[in-house]
């Protein structure tokens, strides 16, 4: 018999979680994970193994979950995925390994995020073991950004022994996984762990290094480094461009993220970096960003936070269970609405005005495309706006690197197979390359990225 | 961690300090600044870079003690000592061109990143003249520099306590009066001087470069949070700047949102000197 629903991970309840920034779900338990893994059918044709973007062998590593074999399960997942802590946690499995997985057929899809997470949290508290490094094969390469994308690239080339320098424009690595996404979502000792872990195989992680000034890319390549990797992420960030869009109290949600995640605002004044919330907060937008930042609101002493978002409820990009948690937390979706103008008084954002939004047809997207409401003009009177409507490439290795080709948009141009650009040695991939997307499908690009710069190596022996 | 080479007091509530920074140093320009973090609960603080050594890897920087991380900054961080962070350069460098007859104009700390710029116009072959002013005496700084720099400087302070009394907008309009040709304006200091000196110089039709200092988080492009309206678009202090058209700029707006975390500052600040009067009793 197989049970019909997930193992249910224990989670700190709504009422309590807002008041701290701890993380939410709590985890399996050894004898949860294994009941979970149970669960799976071990099918032949594994289409979960298709449907995650670096492609562990997730029916091998549950089998070894099952049977109680955790060393063996991580090695495993470790096989194919630098990072398995932070993806058990932050991956959209609901779209990819767990959307095909054949149990969903019929009932729930197994946990699989939830015993990734179990195996690496299990492997922190036991010990993290250095996976195996190949012999020297004196070539150098050099890293920019150590995002999800980078990270990966790093790591994957390492252990088959080549020398990785990773830069990183701020005093932190880890990119999005520091600034971005929040404490009670990913706790920053994690983030810090799985870096330690590439630390100790080797690999040169370089903070506070300006790439662009201190060095162009074409520097790197004529000095020690025979490839490069561009991994610097969708950093720009998007503004709606409405009237009073700069008054004080309107953050992007880079701004309002990156104070309170890697600046610790939170701990002001132990921390030096404030942040300012009061008590209504309006975040504008619908995905996994918006939801992170309406739920910092609330733990921040927002006592109403509310999702402004412009389509529907079917449309809301943020994964299921960031939406459910974000609900249970108390942050209210005002849906098919559309933020036209801010008003604010002595400087100080005070009202939104808003539309009213309804469906019409399918635009480029696929997505039915919001038309405004003739006549159906509000307003809501708030202390702060938050806008998470996306972020553009960071602009700063496109406009120093001649030769580099980038679309209209200012993302690189790169191969999607191998990461490689218009430059001869220089690959790119990640969210530079894809415009925002998530944290797994930047790791995928590193990783195919990885596998092409490996072979570049090897091909300039010969 | 970035060492401290050098340290001197320019007045009672204002340091240099050099810092041991090489891959900044190498590549550094006028007009450009860096980002330096103190110690892990440390605020990421920018500042306009004064001058860069190659030969001895020193970037040069300017502090005033106005709040709690700068007074932190001069309290406890001597030569020798390290900081923890320190990121740069960054933003446009300043477009140093043979234009003729240039005014620079510091006020208070702006008379730091003012200097390097005074000086590379000069060596471009510009002709400088040059006006520097603060509130008093104590918070006036760089006057030796600034003369050699220039072809002719102007002292005001706003009580008389050194040069003339008065303020920079006043030599800067009686050149522009006296119906001598002037190519452009470069004023550096707090927004309300950049803002009353940009007005001067737009009667006179002379473009006007200025540098704002808005609140910046990352400063590297990522957090917006330092946007002002350029000519009605919001331009990025950090990335698009610091340096723009003086003529185009909001300084209203630059102001109110130097201003929101006000409260904060001072909360900061306070608690700051309360450990600090505390540790010594």
């Amino acid at each position: 018999m197989i049970r019909e629903r997930q193992t249910p991970m224990r989670e700190q309840p709504p009422s309590q979680r807002i008041r701290n920034f701890d993380e939410v779900p709590l985890g399996y338990t050894p004898d949860e994970a294994v009941q979970e893994a149970e669960r799976c059918l071990q099918c032949a044709h594994a289409p979960c193994v298709a449907g995650c973007p670096v492609g562990i062998d997730i029916p091998g590593f549950i089998e070894h979950v099952k049977h109680r074999r955790f060393a063996d399960a991580i090695a495993k997942i470790k096989a194919a995925n630098a990072l398995p802590a932070v993806c058990g946690r932050v991956c959209p499995q609901e779209v990819q390994c767990q959307g095909v997985c054949t149990l969903a057929k019929r009932f729930e899809p197994v946990a699989i995020g939830r015993l990734e997470r179990f195996c690496a949290d299990w492997e922190a508290e036991h010990g993290t073991c250095c996976p195996a490094i190949g012999a020297p094969t004196g070539k150098q390469v050099a890293v920019i950004g150590a995002g999800p994308a980078g990270l990966t690239v790093a790591g994957e080339l390492r252990r088959v022994g080549h020398a990785v320098t990773v830069f990183e424009l701020l005093h932190d690595a880890g990119g999005v996984l520091m600034y971005g996404i929040p404490e009670f979502r990913l706790p920053k000792a994690i983030v810090q762990q799985e870096i330690d872990v590439l630390r100790e195989m080797g690999v040169n992680i370089q903070v506070n290094r300006v790439i662009g000034q201190i060095r162009t890319v074409d520097e790197l390549l004529s000095g020690e480094f025979d490839a490069v990797f561009i991994g610097t992420g969708a950093g720009l960030p998007r503004f709606l461009g409405v009237p009073g869009e700069n008054l004080n109290g309107v953050y992007s949600a880079n701004e309002f993220l990156t104070r309170t995640n890697l600046m610790r605002a939170y701990r002001f004044p132990e921390y030096d970096t404030p942040i300012k919330v009061g008590e209504r907060v309006v975040t504008v937008g619908g995905g996994n960003v918006a939801m992170d930042a309406s739920r910092t609101a609330l733990r921040l002493g927002a006592k109403e936070s509310i999702i402004v978002y412009r389509r529907s409820d079917e449309e809301l990009p943020a994964r299921r269970e960031e939406i459910h948690h974000a609900q249970e937390e108390g942050v209210e979706f005002r849906l098919l609405t559309n933020p036209v103008e801010f008003f604010g008084e002595d400087g100080r954002v005070r009202t939104v005005r808003c539309l009213r939004m309804e469906l019409g047809a399918p635009d480029d997207s696929g997505r039915r495309r919001p038309v405004p409401v003739d006549g159906s003009e509000f307003d809501i009177e708030i202390d702060n706006a938050i806008i998470a409507i996306g972020n553009g490439p960071h602009p700063l290795i496109p406009q120093t690197t001649k030769d580099l080709e980038v679309n209209r948009w200012g993302n690189i141009v790169a191969d999607p197979e191998t990461g490689q650009t218009s430059k001869a040695g220089v690959f790119a991939g990640g969210d530079i390359v894809t415009g925002a997307a998530t944290v797994i499908e930047a790791m995928g690009a590193g990783k195919r990225a990885a596998a092409a710069i490996h072979a570049h190596l090897n091909g300039a022996d010969a | 961690m970035y060492k401290i080479l050098k340290k001197r007091a320019l007045g009672p509530m204002i340091h240099e300090y050099v810092i041991e920074a090489p891959e900044v140093a190498r590549v550094a320009k006028a007009g450009q600044f860096i980002v330096l973090r103190l110690h892990e609960r440390g605020e990421r603080i920018p500042l306009t870079i004064v001058d860069a050594d190659p030969a001895t890897g020193g970037v040069k920087l300017v502090v005033q003690e106005v709040g709690k991380s700068t007074r932190e900054m001069g309290d406890r961080f001597e030569e020798g000592d390290s900081l923890l962070d320190f990121a740069g350069p960054l933003g446009v460098p300043s477009e140093i061109e043979r234009y003729g007859t240039v005014i620079c104009i510091g006020g208070g700390l702006g008379i730091a990143p003012l200097y390097p710029i005074a000086r590379e116009l000069h060596d471009a072959g510009n002709t400088v003249l040059g006006i520097i002013g603060a509130r008093n005496v104590d918070l006036l700084f760089y006057e030796d520099e600034m003369s050699a720099a220039c072809d002719d400087l102007i002292v005001v302070t706003d009580d008389g306590s050194n040069g003339r009394k008065g303020f920079v907008s006043d030599p800067l309009r009686e050149i522009l009066s006296s119906g001598r040709r002037v190519d452009r304006v470069w004023a550096i200091g707090p927004a309300i001087m950049m803002k009353v000196c940009s007005e001067v110089t737009r009667e006179f039709g002379v473009p006007t470069v200025v540098s704002l200092n808005s609140v910046m988080i990352d400063g590297t492009g990522m957090c917006g949070g330092c946007r002002v309206e350029v000519g009605n678009a919001a331009r990025f202090a950090c990335v698009d700047g610091p340096e723009f058209d003086g003529h185009q700029v909001d300084f209203d707006m630059l102001i109110s949102r130097q201003r929101y975390y006000a409260d904060e500052e001072t909360c900061a600040l306070d608690r700051y000197i309360a450990d600090r009067k505390g540790a010594e009793t």
